[in-house]
């Protein structure tokens, strides 16, 4: 019984008894979420227009935010050496293309998987290759971010949010709009849709595979480059953090591979979920949960929509 | 010319289901079998068997398993890692347990523990597939992970957390242990690797196989034919774990002889596992070999063979150069043979078959 009651029923008295931390542990959780979604999103534009599932995307976060740091500190001045980032991450799009997805078109989904691998070990060893291995520090206030936090008096107690934090979030959402118009709107962005709809449709009427392919590289680029700068801010720049791209896996699975907003709610469940449980659950096992939560969530998700919240419907023949 | 299987006739359906019906490959299996058996263990040094053959050998076992789920059953599994430390930590309660079994039945029966909790986590592959589903076995990768780390009672207590190899004899010679000889613990391996390989051969070549292979291609089909789903799918992910529990107990008691195990099982090791089933070749036995063997070879081909075309070995560089080169090396054989090292074998049997002519 006494178990019973301390997974049932005291995390709840604890929730009830000190709404601030609620509070404050839901805010840092959606911090998170945002964060795992940016993530997500980069696999869910490369999966929908090329059906590669996109393993490098963590590493391609770390190495856009190393390179911009690394430009930096070889003393380019900070919005000149985002532009470059820029380029690089272009030229990585470009050379990811031709190398690497042009040969292995048409294999099967497995190889083009274990390819994006081939692509994680190679950009990190690249990667520390230029810029060393050690973990650098953001150049946060170079871009303009803002520091320190603000504290809110409210429900008997104080709630303190880091002013990154909501910068995060708030460039998070300018990005994610700025995306679905250019998705909606644009002439490039009808094409990247049909691409996503029939690769042999979109073959047909004119549309250059390889040329949509580097867009959505690139485009995973820029939103690998903000995660980067935003996780970067947060913590440092280290190759720690590729390790988050097992976390935004969850979050792939739980909103779907081709959905958008799928990966947007998937990444905030994910990211609530994960630091309630941790806070109130967790101490309960001793901790620690935080490593396989995420899954547990999303997998008890799976087991009533196979294809995640927003996904495709699966339709299989014979 | 020298693989020319004219004139050796099926007189019997036993030859037709031999595992080896061509005289040529027989005379090969033999002949790899007595360097292996022979040569190796009498003429190689301390150094090729416990650097090179017994990780070898180790990651072939583990290969053969994933093989088994993600080659012939078409379901992909991230876990392999995880799976292999509940062979080893079932290993060490076993052999802590019962002290005087025989540590061979250890290691083998382990595998039953690995079996059983590949079955428990292989449930949702009944309702999830493809990437979902590979991304759902990640979940059995952490959570396990966590269970080494925080469930004292897996490693006995102990301070360090560590797993500690008692040692053991079989027939009177030691085999695991600080004092075992490379050459005991190579041939403990090869036997097991050995029997287990021609195991997995028998069960995949027959009614077992065929299900499992009709799953792969396409499972509703397969269903309709009559194929139990539910049993096919939980076997395969019973057999696959099997042998990768087998794989991990072999790695912890034979190869590295103990220590801090949850480094070993993380999720890095369930990769490189895939890499070598899909270097190797997705579906063939023969691949999962071969790929153990590049891959397990990779890491001291590139510490002996990058100072040997003057590249200094000097800390950081030298491993940033690794894993350049590994990604590399992985893009390269994708790209060149995207159906793995074995069709590369098909390839050049066609052509001895024809030898010395064109086609």
């Amino acid at each position: 019984m006494d178990i019973l009651f301390k997974i049932l029923i005291d995390p709840f008295l604890q929730m009830g008894s000190a709404p601030d931390l609620l509070v404050q542990t839901i805010w840092e959780g959606f911090v998170t979420g945002v964060l795992y979604a940016l993530i997500a999103l980069g696999f869910v534009l490369i999966f929908k227009a090329s059906g590669v599932f996109n393993f490098a995307q963590g590493i391609m976060v770390v190495f856009a935010g190393l390179t911009l740091v690394g430009l930096y500190e070889m003393g380019l001045p900070a919005p000149i050496a985002l532009i470059v980032t820029l380029l690089v991450m272009y030229v990585l799009a470009v050379t990811i293309e031709r190398v690497v997805l042009r040969p292995l078109v048409n294999q099967p989904d497995i190889i083009l998987f274990m390819a994006t691998f081939g692509i994680t070990y190679f950009l990190i060893g690249l990667g520390e290759f230029i810029f060393g291995g050690n973990p650098k520090q953001m150049i946060s206030e170079q871009l303009y971010l803002p520091k320190g936090s603000l504290e809110f008096k409210m429900l008997g107690g104080f709630v303190q949010l880091q002013k990154i934090d909501i910068a995060a979030a708030v460039i998070a959402m300018i990005m994610i709009i700025a995306l679905a118009l250019f998705f909606q709107y644009t002439r490039i962005g009808r094409a990247l849709r049909a691409v996503a709809d029939s690769h042999k449709a979109a073959l047909s009427v004119g549309i250059s595979l390889n040329q949509i392919w580097v867009i959505v590289w690139f485009a995973a680029g820029i939103v690998a480059l903000v995660t980067g700068i935003m996780w970067g801010a947060r913590s440092d720049v280290s190759f720690g953090l590729q390790v988050i791209a097992l976390k935004a896996l969850p979050v792939l699975i739980l909103g779907g591979f081709t959905s958008v907003p799928g990966a947007i709610i998937g990444g905030l469940i994910i990211g609530i979920g994960e630091k309630l449980g941790e806070f109130y659950w967790g101490p309960l096992v001793g901790g620690g949960i935080e490593s396989w939560l995420a899954y547990c969530i999303a997998l008890f998700f799976l087991l009533f929509r196979p294809q995640g919240l927003f996904g495709d419907k699966i339709i299989e023949r014979i | 010319m020298f693989y020319r299987e004219t004139g050796q006739f099926k007189t019997n359906y036993a030859d037709d289901m031999a595992l080896l019906p061509i005289l040529q490959d027989r005379i090969g299996l033999g002949i790899i079998l007595f360097v292996a058996y022979v040569i190796i263990p009498f003429f190689g040094n301390d150094f090729l068997l416990s650097t090179v053959m017994i990780p070898f050998l180790v990651f072939s076992l583990a290969a053969i398993g994933l093989n088994i789920l993600t080659g012939f059953t078409g379901l992909i599994s991230l876990g392999t890692g995880a799976f292999m430390g509940v062979g080893a930590y079932a290993c060490y309660k076993v052999s802590s347990t019962f002290p005087d079994l025989n540590i061979l039945f250890c290691i083998v029966f382990s595998g039953v523990f690995s079996a059983l909790v590949g079955v428990l986590f292989g449930l949702p592959s009944l309702r999830i597939k493809g990437f979902y589903l590979a991304v759902a076995t990640l979940a059995a990768q952490f959570f396990l992970q966590w269970c080494f780390v925080r469930i004292p009672w897996l490693y006995n207590y102990n301070v360090s957390g560590a797993i500690e190899v008692s040692q053991r004899s079989i027939f009177g010679v030691i085999v695991t242990g600080a004092k075992a000889t490379p050459e005991s613990r190579y041939i403990v391996m090869l036997v097991l690797v050995t029997l287990m390989t021609w195991v997995a051969a028998n069960v995949l070549s027959g009614r077992i196989g065929r299900a499992f292979m009709a799953v792969r291609d396409m499972d509703i089909a397969a269903e309709l034919m009559g194929i139990d789903l539910l049993k096919t799918k939980l076997l395969a992910f019973a057999f696959s774990s099997f042998y990768a529990g087998v794989a991990g107990a072999a790695m912890m008691f034979i190869w590295v002889g103990g220590g801090e195990a949850n480094d070993s099982f993380n999720i890095n090791q369930s990769f490189l596992i895939l890499f070598m089933v899909i270097i190797g070749g997705l579906g063939s036995l023969l691949g999962a070999f071969l790929g153990a063997a590049f891959i397990s070879s990779l890491p001291t081909i590139l510490k002996f063979g990058l100072p040997a075309i003057g590249i200094p070995l000097a800390g950081a560089t030298a491993e940033h150069l690794t894993y350049i080169l590994v990604g590399g090396l992985i893009l390269f054989f994708l790209i060149v043979e995207p159906h793995g090292l074995a069709r590369l074998w098909q390839i050049g049997k066609q052509k001895l078959r024809m030898w010395p002519f064109p086609y």
